[in-house]
This record gives C-alpha cells, structure tokens and sequence, in this order.
C-alpha cells in the first residue's frame, strides 16, 4: 500500500499554520491581515482544539477589577511563578500586549462576563496577585475559539479540517514544505510552502491521568525536533491540582482554577484547610495568615468590594497546590476515591451555578455530585507543559529558518511552572507574533523553496508501514504501556534510580513502536492513526524523562525527592536544551538570557 | 451509582460506510460511572482497533462526539451506561441528517459552509472608546454563545433530516446557524442586518417551531423560545408590518432592535 508521489495532491501557501487552538487561529489571522496566502491545518473539525476546554480565564492587567495592576506586577507574577526560568523577554512582552489581545477579542465579538460599570470582569486565580482573569463564566476558552475561528473563516484563511501533517520537509536548512495526511481517507496531501507555524498543543497524552485529549500527542515538538530545532525545559509538566478523581471514566478530568478563583475551599479528611501549611516561605505574605482572614477576602470579592485582607492560600501556584494535595493523599488524608475535598457549596447555590456553570452539570452529570450541595473531590491530573520549542521571544522563530512556534508548543515563556490564565494569553500574543514573524519572513524570500521527492517519498513509507505490516504490537497496548511507564518512573515527584528506570523502558519501547502493527484500510482508521500519534509521542516521553533525570534540584513543576531543594547557583540560570544527533537525543544545559537592569529592579523589596 | 458493578454490557454498534454496513454486537466491562463513549474506546482498544469515531475532550465542552444512542441524539461523552436497564442492549449508530463516512463518523462539513455565509460581527469601526456593556444587555447572547456545535439540533431538525432542505435554493440554515445569527443580532454593538438573509436564503420561514432542536440541546440553549422565534419577529415586522414600516420610515427607526 504506497502512494506515488506524483498522484498526492498539491497546494501552495506563503504560510502553513498546524493547529486550530487559539494559537493557531490567531496566527492564520495575523497571516491573513499581512496579504499574505495562509493554510490552517488541524486534526480535529475546527472549533475543536483543546483551547475549548479552557475554563477560567485569560490573564490580562487591564486593572478594571484591581486599579493597581499593571504589567509590571504581571510580569513579576509571571516569572515568580516560573521560578525565574522563563524567558524574561516572553514573559514581558506577554504581560505587555495581553490587554490589547483581550481588548482586540472582544472588538472580533467575544461576550466577556461584565463588572457593574459595564468593563470586562476580572477573578482572582493561583499566583496572581490582583484579580486578573477576564472571563466568560467557566467557558473562556470557548468563548475565544468560537470568536477567533469566526473572525478566521471571514478573512480568507483555507482551512484543512481533519488533516494530520506528519512530515515538515526542507530544502537545505529552510523550511520548504509539509506532507499531510486526511483522516477521513488516508489520502495524502503536500503543502508548498515558505515558513510553517506549529501551533499543535502540548505532549498530555504520554501520561494516563490527564487532563489532555487524544489530540495532544507531542506532534508539533516532534516535527520540530526531527527539522533540527532544540527543546528547551521538557522536564516541566505542570500537573494541574484539581482533576476529577472518579468515577474512573472521567479520572484527570479537568475542575477549573475558577472554583478556587471564586472561593472554593481545600480540605482533607479531617476536615483541615492544609493549604496554609504548604505555602512556600517566600511568597507566604502575600496569603492569608488564617481562616478568618481568608473569609473576609472571599466575602469582599462575592460582594465586588475591595479589601485589605490577603488572598487564601488556596490561591497559591499550581506546583505547590498540586504537591500538596499529592502529600495529603499519600499521608493518609484523602478522600474516599483519592482525592483531596473542594467545597464551593457553603456560597449560595445561584451563585455557584452561575459562576461556574460547567462545572456544575459535569459533576451533576458524570459523577451525581452536586457541588453547590457538597464538596467535590478533586487531586492531580497531567494538564501542561511549559517546555518546548526553543523560539526568539520577539518573532517566535525557531532554529530552524522559517519554522516558527506558539501556545503550548513553544517553550520559554512560562519558566517552571505556568500561572493559571497565561495560557489563552500566551495563545493570543504570541499565535499574533508567529502569524507576524513567519509573514516577515515568508515576504524575506524570493522564491518558494523545494523538497526534495526522496525526503516525501521517506516520510510516505513511514507512514504507510504499520498497515503493510503482516505481525507486531497493537498500537493501543504501547499507548497503555507509555503511559504506564512515565505515570510510574516521572510523575509529580521523582527520583534518580526510578527516572533511570524509566529511561531505560521509554528507549525500549521506543524500539517496540518501530515495528507496530495495524489493521484496516486507510478509510477513517483510528488504529492507524494512533501509530503515527506513537511516534510523536515517544519523542516526549524521552524528553520528559532525560531531562528530568539531568535536573538535580526541585524547581516549580519538577520535584525531586533526592533533591529537594531550589539550587539557584548551579541549576537556576541555565534551560535544560535537546536537540536531534541522528539517533540520540542530544542534552545540553544551557544559559538563560539574561535580564536587563530595569527589569531586575522589579524584584527588589517584593 | 454502585461502585462494584462487575457487569457486562452489551453494545451494538454501527460498521460500515455510506454504501453497506451492519450492526456488530460487543460485550464490554462495566465500571461505575461508565458512559457510552468509554465502552468505544473499549471496544476500539480491545476487538476493533479501526473502530471510526470522533471525540476530544471527553468532558460535552467540544461537541465532537455526537451519534445516535437508542434511537435518541447524544453526546456519547455525557451518557451514562447506567442510565440503560440491566441487560438492554445499548444500540449506537451515527447521526441520520449528514452524509456517513464511517462507522460512527459523518461528514459535517455542509455546517461549516452554510456558517461562512453569515454576515460577521460587525461593530462601528468609529466607536473606538473602551466599551461598556452591562451584565443584563448581554446575557441572552451569552446563552447563545455557548453553543459547543455538536450538531445534533441540525440532527433532529425535520426541515434538514427528513425534507434535507440542504442544497440550492430551498437551503434552511438549521437551528445551530439561527442562535449564531440571533447571538449577532443580538450583540449589543453589532450593527449589521441580517434580516434579507435569514428570509430569502436561510429560510427562517421553514422552521414550524417543534422545538425538537431544544430537546436534545446539550447546552440547554432555549433555541426555539430565545433565539428563533425572535429572529421570526424581527423578519415579520421587517416584510410583513407595512404600518410598523411606515412608523419607522417617519420616525427613522434604526434597523436594528
């Protein structure tokens, strides 16, 4: 079964952006608005991406709720919460724009929610230090693919729907194509262009209990690596705090920070709010020093009033949030399906529905929860990476010469550890600057660059073995076995010898996925699909693995138990970098840029 | 919901494509808390690898996962199998109106083509100061805004699903493209008129108000009270109120309401 190369069908774009989340459609836009012919391609039916699972908000200093923010304490909180790790860059021009990019949504038709004079409303969300979040109930991230895809199909942007691109192809050290495949047939198609934007989420699906779809199989940090671009800090999985936690069908589920955001209590099974006792020395003034503090700002923000009283810990950074919970479970603390207890059902009950819609009817739904009548029980789930493609912060390029990268795909802008709500931010800004960057770079050249046909041919073979093949491994009991593997070795916490076991099993079925097998044709195959997705997958799950193995102290997202603590000396100014060498995956630590003066003044005396 | 149902349910499930296919029976492990699209993937993972069906994120947020479970249109992801009687034999076949491509997946397309022809939100380019909308003048939009496009009210519309009012000139936009107009419409800084399209090439007039689009709305959005039947108003009083006409023309109603 092998296709000839003359027969694929052939289209031409100055730009291809892969992935239609919010980072790729404002890319296509931006792409769009520059004069220039763009392609959309993405995996699922548009509108789909996982930007729609986005509940609490998008993080942006408009200062309509808390009139003392501004994009210097974004920035700060931005890089607190990464630990310093970020790239300093992304993380100030991230601050910097986020409003324009909300302001800029809302100009394209999203219905943000609204405070009593009429402005965007803003909630409070882990690490940030003013109410920050603009918001559509817990349906933002909804609300900013809807408003971005529409705005999209009215601006000229051809659309590939249900298109997988397997391949991004080179002429020289540039980029110069990409093949593709549709999932409805298997047919084959080859894009022609001049700079290619990857926009393709993150690696959630290399780990059981997650947050993630089936989509985000580490496609785009796997293209890029294979082009010869370098990954930076893939030893940083955020694993968001609060998943649902049964029943099993819907384990890793995602309960948004909103319920947090909007007061929702942490207790374990003695009934103690242990969020106090895990807040990290450094940032602990800026919480709560008790219960009844802690009540009297949850009170004030219900009543849309301002205080003095500080923010409840339950507001700390995801990292911390989620070891404890981790802690308490392990510690015997739990709830009864291995959780930790959220309860918002002490607010009056409209209120809750109001606030939190969705969350209501999936636990309504799925679990026979009420949560505006009891707690929900909640504990860790797989929901980020903050590492990724290595880019320059400015125009988002990679290594490679016209290969560009946004949203989760994209590494640096979040450091250690990402906040809550910088997500759909970082979507919007930065899908903005690739869409911009790749044009400027697409306009640099003056003629379109070519491929050549054995690299196509190559990359079809590939594809088109696991279904020629007459034995090996299902690909369904490798996915399970990978996710076996790092949920055991590389979790939330982790250790030399477990990590050095985990390598070792990851470069095992690395050989194992080499020879998968499937069956069926190529007519809409899930199968067949999946060994594609394997690929991508295992170029993450080695990356996770090695580079958390190479990192010896805790930092954010990454938590060793053999080395508990931050060693800022040795560990806190350089990015753990991968990078293709034929077969090896190459580590090297390498130094973050460093940042100028004025910015540093920002952290003195905070 | 018992937490120790070691049961077995039985499935049966549509193979095939648009030109053959027939029911598979499959027995499948219950757990508690089970819903139609886990015992798929079971089906997938353990007997039939190349199972066709679309789902993302598992959680009736994307609006993927649409089929037909017993007869009744559903999100997969939100059914749960202990909704069924003990032993009922749970049949899942694709949605009716839209074109099959496999097993459980059906080509939507034709959705994405009728939206593109909906006149875009289109505010005053001059009204360039900050915005201020009040809570209470958006709520309505915000209803319609939650539309996940699962397509399952174009699904049980009978104008699309059983007269297939979907090519040439006779093309009914469908219930979902009516709450996109109404949420535009309705938008307090839109100030585009969309009422010729929804009249001579939507053909809001088809719509006789069932209401089989609400009843199987996920999002529980009231498509036929909030958003069709204003949207048939405003077409009403815009071709068919020569007086109302006549008030405006003299008074200089805006278009708009």
């Amino acid at each position: 079964m092998t296709s000839s190369i003359e027969s694929i069908e052939t289209v031409e774009h100055d730009v291809i952006v892969v992935g239609a989340g919010g980072a790729g459609l404002r890319a296509a836009i931006e792409v769009s608005a520059q004069g220039l012919s763009v392609g959309l391609v993405c995996k699922s039916l548009l509108g789909k991406a996982h930007t729609v699972m986005a509940e609490g908000g998008v993080a942006a200093a408009l200062a309509n709720v808390d009139p003392e923010d501004g994009w210097q304490t974004h920035f700060r909180d931005t890089m607190n919460g990464g630990k310093k790790l970020n790239n300093w860059r992304m993380a100030q021009l991230h601050a910097q724009e986020a409003p324009d990019r909300v302001k800029e949504l809302e100009r394209w038709g999203a219905v943000f929610d609204r405070t009593k004079d009429g402005k965007i409303l803003q909630r409070a969300f882990g690490g940030h230090k003013w109410k920050r979040l603009c918001h559509v109930g817990d349906r933002t991230g909804l609300e900013m693919i809807r408003t971005l895809q529409d705005r999209g199909v009215h601006q000229g942007i051809k659309v590939y729907m249900e298109c997988t691109i397997t391949k991004l192809l080179k002429d020289g050290d540039k980029i110069a194509g990409a093949l593709g495949y549709y999932r409805e047939d298997g047919r084959l198609i080859l894009f022609k262009t001049k700079a290619v934007v990857l926009a393709s989420g993150g690696v959630g699906k290399i780990y059981s209990i997650t947050s993630n779809s089936w989509e985000y199989t580490a496609d785009g940090q796997s293209l890029a690596y294979e082009a010869g671009a370098e990954l930076i800090d893939m030893e940083f999985v955020q694993f968001h705090p609060t998943g649902m936690v049964w029943p099993p069908g819907v384990r890793g589920l995602l309960v948004t920070e909103g319920v947090r955001g909007e007061g929702g209590l942490l207790t374990n099974n003695k009934g103690e709010r242990f969020m106090f006792k895990y807040l990290p020395e450094s940032t602990r003034h800026e919480f709560a020093a008790d219960e009844k503090e802690a009540k009297e700002w949850i009170d004030a923000a219900i009543a849309g009033q301002k205080t003095t009283a500080r923010r409840p810990p339950e507001l700390s950074t995801r990292d911390n949030v989620a070891r404890a919970i981790y802690t308490e479970v392990k510690e015997g603390r739990g709830s009864p399906h291995g959780g930790v207890f959220l309860d918002i059902s002490y607010q009056d009950s409209d209120r809750v529905r109001k606030k939190l819609p969705s969350m209501y009817h999936q636990f309504k739904e799925l679990a026979d929860v009420d949560i505006t009548a009891g707690p929900m029980e909640v504990g860790p789930t797989c929901h980020y990476i903050m590492g990724g493609i290595k880019v320059d912060a400015d125009t988002a390029q990679s290594k490679v010469p016209g290969l560009f990268a946004a949203g989760e795909v994209a590494g640096g802008m979040h450091g250690a550890n990402r906040l809550g709500g910088n997500s759909l931010s970082d979507l919007v800004v930065f899908g903005r600057r690739a869409g911009l960057g790749a044009s400027e770079y697409a306009k640099g050249l003056s003629a379109m660059p070519k491929f050549k046909d054995s690299d196509v041919q190559a990359a079809i073979d590939e594809l088109d073995a696991p279904l020629n093949r007459t034995e090996g491994p299902n690909p369904y009991d490798l996915h399970k076995k990978m996710n076996e593997i790092m949920s055991a070795h590389v979790g939330i916490f982790r250790e030399a010898s477990e990590m050095k076991t985990g390598v070792e099993k990851v470069r095992e079925l690395k050989k194992e996925i080499a020879k998968v097998r499937v069956g069926g044709g190529k007519k809409y195959n899930p199968g067949w699909h999946l060994c594609r997705d394997l690929k991508n997958l295992i170029v993450a799950a080695e990356a996770v693995a090695i580079s958390a193995l190479s990192r010896e102290e805790s930092r954010g997202a990454h938590s060793r138990l053999d080395f508990p603590n931050l060693e800022d000396e040795k560990w806190g100014h350089v990015n753990t970098t991968l990078s293709k060498d034929g077969d090896n995956m190459k580590l090297e630590h390498k130094q973050l840029p460093e940042m100028p003066d004025d910015l540093k003044k920002l952290f003195e005396n905070k | 919901m018992s937490e120790h149902k070691a049961k077995e349910a039985t499935l049966k499930v549509y193979r095939g494509d648009g030109k053959e296919g027939k029911f598979e029976t499959y027995k499948v492990p219950m757990e508690a808390g089970m819903v139609v699209l886990d015992a798929i993937h079971y089906i997938q993972a353990n007997y039939a690898p190349e199972l066709a069906v679309r789902w993302n994120c598992k959680a009736a947020k994307c609006g993927s996962c649409s089929a037909e479970v017993n007869g009744h249109p559903s999100l997969m992801c939100k059914t749960r199998m202990d909704h069924f009687e003990d032993g009922e034999e749970i049949v899942v076949q694709p949605i009716k109106t839209f074109p099959l491509i496999k097993d459980l997946v059906t080509d939507v397309s034709w959705n994405y083509r009728v939206n593109e022809k909906i006149k875009p939100f289109t505010p005053d380019e001059s009204d360039t100061k900050e915005w201020v909308i009040y809570q209470e003048d958006i709520e309505r939009v915000q209803e319609f805004r939650k539309c996940i496009e699962c397509f399952l009210c174009q699904n049980v519309c009978h104008v699309l699903r059983d007269h297939e009012k979907k090519d040439g000139n006779e093309q009914f936009m469908g219930p979902r493209f009516l709450v996109r107009a109404a949420g535009l419409e309705m938008h307090p800084k839109d100030t585009a008129d969309r009422l010729e399209y929804l009249k001579e090439e939507g053909h809001i007039g088809y719509c006789n108000i069932t209401k089989c689009c609400t009843e199987v709305c996920p999002e529980e959005i009231h498509i036929t009270d909030n958003a069709i039947i204003p949207l048939k108003e405003r077409v009403v009083d815009e071709y068919y109120d020569p007086l109302g006409k006549m008030i405006k023309g003299i008074f200089g109603g805006g278009k708009k309401k």
